[in-house]
C-alpha cells in the first residue's frame, strides 16, 4: 500500500517541469528562427551605422526601433492607428464574406454558373486590387469607403473560389439522404451545405486576410490621415525612421495575429478526424 | 404501423423513347410484409427502390403507399443506402435525430426517442462519439436508427450490408427484419445475395434484366430468426437458384459459352 503511494508520488512530482520542458522543446525551433531574424536585423543596422553614406538611416536598427515602439505604446498614439486599420480590414472582409460565400455556393452548386463565371472571375482576380484605386476614389465619396472597396476586391476572390471548391466536393449522398429524411431547401442549406463547407470558407477567409492585410498598407498611403499605412508614410516624411520601423513591426505582429485567429477558426470548423 | 405499397404498371426509361429499364412492374406489398427484390446488377432493382422512396419518378405507372401516390421523398417511406452517409460534423446522437430535426420536433423529445433507438441498435455507449471513429457496421447501425427515428411506415434498403464484414452483416440481417416485424414496418430490401433474401424476407421477387421485370416470386415460410443451415433453407435456396437460371439472363446464358477450364488444359 505505502509502496504504491510512493510510486504514484514520484510519478506526479516531475509533471510540471516535464510539461514546461515539452513546451520549451516545441518552442525551440520558432525561437531559433526569431533569434536569427533579430541577429540579421541587428547586423544590417550595424552595417548601416558604420557606412558614412547610410549613417542617416541608423535608426532602422533594433535598438532605436524598440525604443520607438515603446514610446508609441506608452503614449497611446498607436491604438488609434491600429483601430483605423482594423476597422477598414474587418469591414472589407465582412463584405468580402457577404458577397463571396453566396456567389461561391452558387457557382459550386450549379455547373453552368461555374462555366459562365470562371473566365471573368479568373480575369478579375489577376488584377491587383490597387489598380482599382483611381476608380475607387471616383466612385466613393470618402477615402475610407474607397479603401474598404479595395479590401473587398482583394478578399472576395479567394473566398469565392474556396467556397465553390467546398460545395463541389460535398458527397452527393449527403443531399440524397437529407432529401430522403424530408429536408426543406432552407434546412439543406443550413444543416448540410453550410457545415459541410465551413472549413473551406474559413480556408478562403484565411487566404483573403493575408491578401487584404498586404493590400491595406499601400492603400492607406493615399488620401487618409489615419491607419498603419499612413503612419509609415508620415514617419518617412518626417524622417523618423525608428518610428517607421516600429510601425513595420506592428504590421507584422498584427498580420500574424489575424492569421493565427483564422487558423484557430479553421481548426474549430474542421470536421475531419486526424 | 406499416403501409401497403402498390406498384401500378411501372415502366421506366432513362431517356424518352429509349429502351425501358423497367417494364410493367405490377405488384402489391402488404402492410408489415418484408419483401426482398433480387436480380443481377443492372436489372433496375435499385431504380425501382428509388421510385418507392420518391427519389425518382417512373415514366409510366405509379407507386402508391396506402392510397397516397409517391411523388417526392418523405420520412414516412425511408431509405437506407449502401453507404451509411453519416454527417461527420455531427455526433452519433445528432445524426440519428436528423429526420426529427427536419420535422421540427423539439430537441428534448427527439433526443429521448433517439436514445431509445440507439439502445435498440446496440450503440448506447456511442451517443456522443464522432461518427468517423465508428466501424462500418456501427455506422450502418446509426443509419438504421436514423431511418427508424421518424417512425416510417415503409423501410427501404438498398444493399445496405454489402460493404460490411460477414459477422456484422449476419447480425444486421437478423436484427432489421426483427425490428420491422416488431413495429409492423413494411420492409423492402434490394439485394443480389440469395441467402440474404431468404434470411430477411417473407417473400422474394425475382427480377430479369433488359428490360427489368418481375418474373417470379417465392414465399419464404420459415420461422424467425432464419437458420441458414436448416434443410428447408437449403431447399428454398436451391429453388431460388433454379428460378434464377430459368430467367433468360440467368446462368443459362453463360452455360452456352465454351468451358474455360478445358482451354486452359490445352
Amino acid at each position: 500500500m505505502s509502496q504504491s503511494t510512493t510510486v504514484s508520488h514520484t510519478h506526479s512530482a516531475p509533471q510540471f517541469p516535464a510539461r514546461l520542458g515539452s513546451w520549451l522543446k516545441s518552442a525551440q525551433y520558432p525561437l531559433i528562427g526569431i533569434v536569427v531574424l533579430l541577429a540579421l536585423w541587428w547586423f544590417g543596422g550595424w552595417l548601416i551605422a558604420n557606412n558614412p553614406d547610410t549613417q542617416a538611416f541608423a535608426a532602422f536598427a533594433p535598438g532605436p526601433t524598440f525604443e520607438a515602439l515603446g514610446y508609441l505604446i506608452s503614449s497611446g498614439s498607436l491604438w488609434g492607428t491600429i483601430g483605423s486599420s482594423l476597422y477598414r480590414i474587418l469591414t472589407g472582409l465582412f463584405w468580402g464574406v457577404v458577397i463571396g460565400v453566396p456567389v461561391g455556393v452558387v457557382i459550386g452548386y450549379f455547373a453552368q454558373a461555374m462555366q459562365v463565371s470562371n473566365l471573368p472571375f479568373q480575369f478579375l482576380r489577376m488584377i491587383s486590387p490597387l489598380a482599382w484605386m483611381p476608380i475607387a476614389v471616383l466612385a466613393f465619396e470618402t477615402w475610407d469607403a474607397a479603401i474598404i472597396f479595395l479590401i473587398v476586391m482583394a478578399s472576395v476572390w479567394p473566398i469565392i473560389f474556396s467556397t465553390a471548391h467546398g460545395v463541389k466536393r460535398i458527397d452527393p449522398n449527403w443531399f440524397k439522404v437529407a432529401r430522403n429524411l424530408g429536408a426543406s431547401g432552407w434546412q439543406m442549406l443550413h444543416r448540410i451545405i453550410m457545415p459541410a463547407i465551413m472549413m473551406d470558407v474559413m480556408a478562403g477567409i484565411r487566404l483573403a486576410v493575408g491578401v487584404a492585410w498586404v493590400v491595406l498598407v499601400p492603400a492607406e498611403y493615399l488620401g487618409v490621415t489615419s491607419g498603419l499605412g499612413y503612419a509609415i508614410n508620415d514617419a518617412r516624411d518626417t524622417l523618423e525612421y525608428d518610428t517607421l520601423a516600429a510601425v513595420v513591426i506592428v504590421i507584422g505582429v498584427i498580420g500574424y495575429g489575424l492569421d493565427w485567429v483564422c487558423a484557430r477558426l479553421l481548426q474549430r470548423f474542421n470536421w475531419h478526424v486526424e | 404501423m406499416g403501409a401497403t405499397i402498390t406498384l401500378d404498371f411501372i415502366t421506366h426509361r432513362f431517356r424518352a423513347g429509349g429502351a425501358p429499364t423497367l417494364e410493367n412492374i405490377d405488384n402489391r406489398i402488404e402492410a408489415g410484409e418484408r419483401v426482398a427484390l433480387i436480380g443481377r446488377s443492372g436489372c433496375g432493382k435499385s431504380t425501382l427502390l428509388h421510385m418507392l422512396a420518391g427519389l425518382l419518378l417512373p415514366s409510366e405507372g405509379c407507386v402508391r403507399v396506402n392510397s397516397h401516390q409517391v411523388t417526392k421523398p418523405s420520412a414516412k417511406w425511408n431509405m437506407m443506402f449502401q453507404k451509411p452517409s453519416l454527417y461527420p460534423w455531427m455526433s452519433v446522437q445528432e445524426n440519428a435525430a436528423l429526420g426529427l430535426l427536419f420535422a421540427g420536433q423539439p430537441k428534448q423529445e427527439a433526443s429521448a426517442r433517439v436514445s431509445e433507438l440507439l439502445d435498440k441498435v446496440g450503440l448506447h455507449d456511442k451517443k456522443d462519439v464522432n461518427v468517423q471513429s465508428l466501424s462500418g457496421g456501427q455506422q450502418q447501425r446509426v443509419a438504421l436508427a436514423r431511418s427508424l427515428a421518424t417512425d416510417p411506415e415503409v423501410l427501404l434498403l438498398d444493399e445496405p450490408f454489402s460493404a460490411l464484414d460477414a459477422f456484422t452483416r449476419s447480425a444486421l440481417q437478423e436484427d432489421v427484419p426483427a425490428i420491422c416485424g416488431a413495429r409492423g414496418i413494411t420492409m423492402v430490401i434490394v439485394t443480389h445475395d440469395i441467402d440474404e433474401a431468404i434470411t430477411m424476407a417473407d417473400r422474394v421477387l425475382i427480377m430479369s434484366q433488359n428490360p427489368g421485370r418481375i418474373v417470379s416470386e417465392l414465399k419464404v415460410d420459415l420461422p424467425w430468426p432464419r437458420n441458414s443451415s436448416s434443410q428447408e433453407f437449403q431447399t428454398l435456396r436451391n429453388e431460388l437458384m433454379q428460378r434464377f437460371r430459368d430467367t433468360d439472363d440467368g446462368l443459362s446464358g453463360r452455360k452456352s459459352q465454351p468451358e474455360p477450364a478445358v482451354r486452359r488444359v490445352v
